[in-house]
């Protein structure tokens, strides 16, 4: 058995490498894009904020699967004629994807911030983006941190997805195996590194919640 | 003078909240303005401020207009201060907040030197020294590592006063300076706002408590539905009221 184990191990490592590359490059994308996006929201200029609602609407209205499809395989119809990479095109529709959720989560915290805490820093002289960037998201992610929590833990099981492209990820890693050795265990292997990846990042959020509880 | 306002309105819709209100301010000097909730004094202090912009009227802060009225071919317009001098007013001007609107996630001593240091552009360890010296003035000395959720009341406001000293302002605005206190800290605030006037600021008071003023204004301005009613100093106001309305707020 621990031989067995053994020889799956190569492809599942590969397969952990793409499911970890895919998700550490769209939190790095999608995370400060989302923020952007809940400014540009919560802006006054009106074109700017439809545009954002429409955006918002698409990507919360449709599967990830659906614009997996489109980014990868409509885009490169002839007819439109831009073939992306399997990986670039992944990882811009997991970014689009995620960005919108992490806007509706900073809206929401940007939001519930007292309008007194703009007007004690307008009367100190901070300018607007000074305000923003000392004042008020700091401490926005205190408040998010439990919404993007669950989210960031969302995304480690979403990066299954990619198996529709064709990149060989942790999941489809564990489907070959299968396939090839008619056993269950290889889909036992991949739960199980899910659940190790889940528990540790739950331990991180932990980590980093304690770290904003000095204050309340 | 340290500060002069001429001929301000504000509207907010149909509302007009200020009605030609004009006084000035001298060094060194406590002026209370009075009124019932609701006449506007609030707003007035929030157009000194720049935190609401007024209809017409002018704003001087230590000789620099914070907005003038002008007018031309067009008719009379309000006309701001741009950016640069608008910088050098919220020097001069302190503000203390009702509420107080501390920053939460910053400790005392960070809350009182963030602004000299980041946008003014004064060295840390400067900054921390006057924010030391102020926070000794208020007796908040073992406080600096605190955060505002650990302090009472009275040691926040006493914090929001530190932090809007620290830019040496000329003028220090206050609103409602015992709302949120305990009667026995009454005394307490007003031999702060003694302290700051016998150290040159003009101290511009906003109250609704006329025990509270009457016990530490020199001057006194009573403000209803935006206008100013009667101005004069305090023994002359407390000493010589014939309008009925005062007399009836007076009393309660
Ligand atoms: N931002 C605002 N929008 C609309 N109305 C306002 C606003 N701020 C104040 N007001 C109105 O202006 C009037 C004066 O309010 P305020 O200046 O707060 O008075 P005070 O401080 O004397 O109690 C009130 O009727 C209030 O409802
Ligand atoms: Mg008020």
């Amino acid at each position: 058995m621990l031989d067995y184990l053994i020889t799956l191990m190569p492809a599942m490592l590969s397969g952990l490498e793409v499911t970890l590359k895919i998700f550490f490059l769209t939190l790095v994308f999608s995370i400060p894009l989302g923020i952007l996006v809940a400014v540009g929201r919560l802006s006054k200029i009106k074109p700017l904020v439809a545009v954002i609602q429409v955006y918002i609407w698409i990507m919360r209205g449709t599967p990830l699967l659906l614009q997996l499809i489109f980014i990868y395989f409509g885009l490169g119809l002839p007819t439109v004629g831009l073939q992306l990479e399997r990986f670039t095109a992944a990882l811009i529709a997991f970014v689009l994807n995620y960005a919108a959720y992490f806007a509706e989560i900073f809206r929401g915290g940007i939001e519930s911030i007292d309008k007194g805490q703009y007007e004690a820093a307008k009367v100190l002289g901070f300018s607007p983006v000074q305000t923003f960037m000392r004042i008020v998201l700091p401490q926005v992610v205190k408040i998010v941190l439990p919404s993007v929590a669950n989210e960031v833990i969302t995304l480690v099981k979403d990066t299954a997805l990619v198996y529709v492209v064709g990149l060989g990820e942790l999941l489809r890693a564990g489907r070959i195996a299968s396939n090839r050795d008619v056993s269950l265990v290889p889909f036992v292997v991949v739960g199980v590194f899910y659940l190790a990846l889940t528990a540790i990042l739950t331990k991180v959020f932990q980590q980093i919640e304690k770290r904003y509880a000095y204050y309340q | 003078m340290v500060l002069k306002v001429e001929g301000l309105w504000k509207s907010f819709k149909t509302e007009q909240v200020l009605k030609d209100v004009g006084f000035s301010l001298q060094t060194g000097e406590i002026l209370a303005i009075i009124g019932r909730s609701g006449s506007g004094k609030t707003t007035l202090l929030r157009c000194i401020n720049n935190l609401v912009k007024c209809d017409r009227g002018s704003i001087m802060v230590d000789g620099i207009y914070l907005c003038r009225q002008v007018t031309d071919a067009n008719g009379t317009k309000c006309v701001y201060a741009k950016g640069p001098e608008q910088l050098q007013i919220r020097k001069r001007l302190g503000m203390v907040f009702q509420s107080f609107n501390l920053f939460p996630h910053m400790s005392v001593l960070e809350n009182i030197i963030e602004a000299p240091v980041r946008v003014f552009r004064v060295p840390r360890p400067e900054a921390e020294e006057k924010a030391r010296r102020l926070l000794a003035m208020l007796e908040l000395q073992d406080k600096e590592a605190a955060y505002p959720f650990e302090l009472s009341g009275g040691q926040k406001q006493r914090v929001a006063i530190a932090r809007a000293c620290a830019l040496n302002p000329l003028v220090m605005c206050l609103d409602e300076p015992t709302s949120a206190l305990d009667p026995e800290l009454r005394e307490g605030i007003a031999q702060t706002i003694e302290n700051l006037a016998a150290q040159g600021m003009g101290v511009l008071l906003i109250t609704h408590d006329m025990v509270f003023a009457k016990r530490v204004a020199h001057r006194v301005i009573f403000m209803e539905e935006g206008e100013i009613l009667a101005e004069g100093s305090k023994e002359e106001f407390f000493a010589d009221i014939n309008n009925e309305r005062i007399k009836s707020f007076i009393a309660g």
